[in-house]
């Protein structure tokens, strides 16, 4: 019979797509695990594999056309199938989508109330539901029905149970689902437009030798088995370190104004309120990234891009890791507004209840060990961003200015930079922003 | 004349009848089609009847160890034929059940040999005489299986058995060899010792139970031997000769070969599927190894005819088949069931002890790629089992080391076979060690051993 395909949720945040290419065409035969079109969602542009084989019947959204989630963007026929089944199927999924519930089930119980000719369909009032039932196994309550099992595999995934879908009794979520899910999700959503290679010795990676590996001869130890954090970790870094060619600038700024209105600001404040030295940071690194949003980049192969809002990803060390939840549009925020949101996401981000879209999308990071008395240091990038600002500890030390020995509390920070994006006399000239920034606060509260 | 049905089932052992009330259930035109006895084998040759049986022996065991427990009974004397009788009359009994439940449900019973004419007919050979060709749209083989004869080492009934001979012996052999080690020939291996025959078992296998875990392996070998039973394992029986009043056993094992003399036989390796003259050779079916090929929804390659229980092939169990039955016709019906899990199918064997199982075996675990946490109770910690005087046993469990999932669970002891369900339970609800550990179990149960075993898993036994 020919189905409806609908426009699948390629992210867990996409409300909605676009149809970037169809690469079938109406009339194509189409295999189970080929593309059929090429979509744009909120994150990036995914291919969209059938499931089914068939032959594409008709394309319902042309290419660069939206659809919500859900709704119909094409129709499959089965093999042998004309062109009016076509009608069929569309002119069934009009009266579905009018009808309301109760209606459809009244019609079924209609039919059914006729002659037994066909058995398959007889109800049974006694019966429970044992089909897959609706994406999420949601009661009303908001309650989310999932076995004990596929809770803790979900957890240790870093899955959201929301986003799984149930095939158990009533729709729950069961072990399979989970499975199902981390396969998927361990598929990586590939660019449909893949970039040209930038460069063979990106392009194949050789193996890595099996002794890195392997635990020091003659020790004792124990086995820890990775996190799905830790492997994400591992994997992203060592990646960064290993593709994209880093460079390290680093500048001392005077704090001495800035602890001062710092002091002056949060003795007018709330406990819960005050504003950290850190809110300090990310707001100036924001509006340094306003006056030269060069930096505030990634680099595409054979492009580059720029983003237009300025949104930074803070570093926060959470058990067994570490995660960047994102200030969005850091440089419109105000300080208090910022230091409440960092509060919350330090707070929710240690409880491991972070939602993925607060911790993806960042264009540039910061990374803070100044509580821990680090001087200064140099982070890893946290690709595909360009840039990332390791911050290190506010203290006193001797300055020699105008000929002479005084004292001032300085801060060192480091910028580590992706060199195929931004240049050095370019890193140069953001921090030289962001330390006129931070060397002159009132412009914070601009 | 042809009468009309939406299903017809062909064979009405627990795979069988049970398919066919469900199908009625969903308001399907059903006929079953059986040519001997409603119930099947289960019923009428196999669980039910050796059950009873083997009731008997346990307690005629019990009354001559009363003493033990401060009661005093004399004379105390086995009666075989009146267990066989007692026997036979709780079969006959259930067997009437299952006509009464057809007849609750309009389900129409056909006696008489049944066998497919094409896809969507069956062609019955009437008990009482005539045939009669009944047609469907969809048609189940549910005709089940029969104890494998190995050639040269055919049963004749009076010196060599099959399970069905043993069932209705008219006296105690003396010796008595049972060649298999699996659930048939384990049982009758304990019901014809306690009754006080010198019994041999011989199994080609490295262990006896080999589809068990090795552990209760070890530990029912142990026990059985302890009875006086002797136990061949690695060991063939090469020939088997028949005198005047007993067999000539040649076994060959680890220890080379040699002859030894027994009373009676009994054969119980394994069984193969009643794939003959059932009118496979009119639709396309595959048949490998003896079994119809099925999906897990019992599926055949010819659409409208499908296949459940011990036909389909192992596990060769009444509630394996049962299940199949359900989840095939939900199938037909259009329905989207679970099939069973063949990892979640528990496995139980009622001899002295008694041993369940459900899921994967530590070496089966270990072998399938998981990182193992394993936990163990003896029955000689567990207050209840001391109580009832019946000590020998344990409990042991085996978790997936990084999911917390219940991969198995093993057990031997007394009534283990009515406790293993908890550990179904929990592996269907995919539980993990918390659910177990957090549930509270009764005391004074034996089936704390089963909390505490949990707990031993991960180093938190209580009681040991």
């Amino acid at each position: 019979m020919a189905t409806l395909l609908s426009m699948p949720a390629l992210s867990p945040t996409m409300s909605e797509g676009t149809i970037a290419r169809w690469v079938k065409r109406e009339g194509d035969r189409v295999e189970p695990g080929e593309v059929i079109a090429e979509i744009e969602t909120d994150k990036a542009t995914v291919e969209f594999e059938a499931v089914d084989e068939g032959v594409l019947g008709r394309i319902l959204v042309p290419e660069g056309a939206s659809a919500k989630v859900g709704e119909p963007i094409a129709v499959l026929l089965e093999e042998g199938e004309d062109a009016s089944a076509v009608e069929t199927v569309l002119a069934g999924a009009r009266t579905a989508a009018a009808a309301t519930p109760e209606a459809v089930a009244e019609a079924a119980a209609g039919d059914s109330g006729g002659a037994s000719a066909a058995p398959a369909t007889a109800p049974a009032a006694d019966d429970t539901p044992s089909g897959p039932a609706a994406p999420a196994a949601r009661a009303e309550g908001g309650r989310i029905f999932a076995t004990p099992l596929a809770r803790r595999m979900a957890r240790e995934a870093g899955l959201d149970l929301a986003t799984i879908r149930g095939t158990g009794p009533h729709g729950r979520i069961t072990r399979a689902d989970v499975e199902r899910a981390i396969t998927e999700a361990r598929r990586p959503a590939a660019p449909a437009a893949p970039a040209p290679a930038p460069a063979p010795a990106v392009a194949a990676p050789a193996e890595v030798p099996d002794w890195l590996f392997q635990p020091i001869p003659g020790t004792e130890y124990e086995e820890v088995p990775l996190s799905n954090m830790r492997r994400t970790i591992a994997r992203r870094l060592s990646e960064a370190k290993r593709f994209v060619p880093h460079f390290y600038l680093t500048v001392d700024c005077t704090l001495d104004r800035l602890l001062a209105l710092r002091r002056e600001l949060n003795g007018r404040l709330e406990e819960a309120e005050r504003i950290s030295l850190n809110d300090f940071v990310i707001k100036a690194a924001a509006l340094a990234i306003r006056r030269v949003p060069d930096v505030n980049a990634s680099f595409g192969g054979d492009r580059i891009y720029r983003y237009r809002t300025v949104d930074i990803s803070v570093a926060v060390a959470v058990p067994g890791g570490l995660v960047t939840p994102v200030v969005r549009r850091a440089d419109e925020k105000g300080l208090a507004t910022i230091a409440r949101e960092m509060k919350d996401y330090a707070a929710r981000a240690r409880a491991g209840r972070l939602r993925p879209e607060e911790y993806t999308g960042g264009g540039f990071s910061i990374s803070n060990l100044g509580m821990y008395g680090i001087r200064e240091f140099a982070a890893v990038l946290n690709p595909p961003q360009a840039c990332i600002l390791a911050v290190g500890a506010a203290e006193q030390r001797p300055v020699v200015r105008d000929d002479e020995i005084r004292i001032e509390t300085r801060m060192t920070v480091t910028l580590s930079v992706d060199h195929r994006v931004v240049d050095g006399a370019l890193g140069a000239e953001f921090l030289r922003a962001f330390r006129a920034i931070v060397e002159d606060p009132l412009q914070l509260l601009l | 004349m042809a009468q009309r049905f939406d299903l017809v089932v062909l064979g009405g052992g627990p795979g069988g009848y049970v398919a066919a009330i469900r199908a009625a259930q969903l308001g399907m035109k059903t006929a079953l089609v059986e040519r001997e006895h409603l119930g099947g084998i289960c019923l009428n040759w196999g669980c039910i009847p050796t059950k009873a049986l083997l009731r008997s022996a346990e307690l005629y065991e019990q009354m001559r160890r009363a003493r033990d427990f401060g009661v005093v009974v004399e004379g105390v004397r086995a009666d075989l034929a009146a267990m066989v009788a007692r026997s036979r009359r709780v079969a006959a009994r259930l067997a009437r059940g299952v006509g009464h439940l057809m007849k609750k449900n309009g389900i129409t019973v056909v006696t008489g040999h049944g066998r497919l004419a094409g896809a969507g007919a069956v062609r019955v050979t009437l008990a009482d005489g005539g045939e009669t060709v009944l047609e469907a749209g969809h048609v189940i083989l549910a005709t089940g299986a029969r104890a494998r004869a190995l050639p040269g080492l055919e049963a004749d009934g009076r010196l060599v058995w099959t399970y069905r001979h043993a069932l209705v012996a008219e006296a105690v052999p003396e010796s008595l060899l049972v060649v298999g080690s699996g659930a048939i020939g384990m049982e009758f291996a304990s019901f014809f010792a306690d009754l006080g025959s010198r019994v041999t078992v011989v199994e080609v296998l490295e262990r006896v139970l080999p589809a068990e875990d090795e552990e209760v392996s070890d530990f029912v070998r142990r026990a059985f031997e302890r009875r006086g039973i002797r136990i061949h394992t690695a060991t063939t029986v090469r020939t088997l000769t028949r005198g005047e009043d007993g067999v000539e056993a040649v076994l060959e094992g680890p220890e080379g070969e040699r002859r030894e003399r027994f009373a009676r036989a009994i054969l119980a390796v394994g069984i193969v599927g009643n794939v003959e003259d059932i009118g496979l050779e009119t639709v396309s079916v595959r048949v490998e190894k003896g079994h119809i090929v099925t999906d897990p929804f019992g599926r055949t390659d010819t659409e409208g005819v499908w296949a459940i229980g011990d036909v389909a092939g192992p596990p060769w169990l009444a509630h394996k088949a049962s299940h199949e039955g359900i989840a095939c016709v939900e199938a037909i019906a259009g329905r989207e069931p679970h099939p069973p899990d063949p990892r979640r199918i528990p496995a139980c064997t009622y001899c002295r002890p008694q041993v369940a199982s459900v899921g994967l075996g530590e070496a089966a675990a270990r072998a399938a790629g998981h990182e193992v946490r394993v936990g163990r109770f003896p029955l000689s910690a567990n207050g209840k089992a001391l109580a009832l005087g019946d000590t020998e046993g344990f409990v042991k469990t085996v978790f997936d080391a990084r999911t917390g999932e219940l991969l198995g669970a093993h057990m031997v002891g007394p009534e283990v076979t009515e406790m293993i369900q908890g550990f179904a339970v929990a592996q269907r609800l995919e539980s993990t060690e918390v659910e177990l550990m957090e549930t509270v179990f009764p005391h004074p149960t034996v089936s704390e051993a089963m909390h505490e075993a949990v707990l031993d898993a991960f180093d938190r036994v209580i009681h040991f």
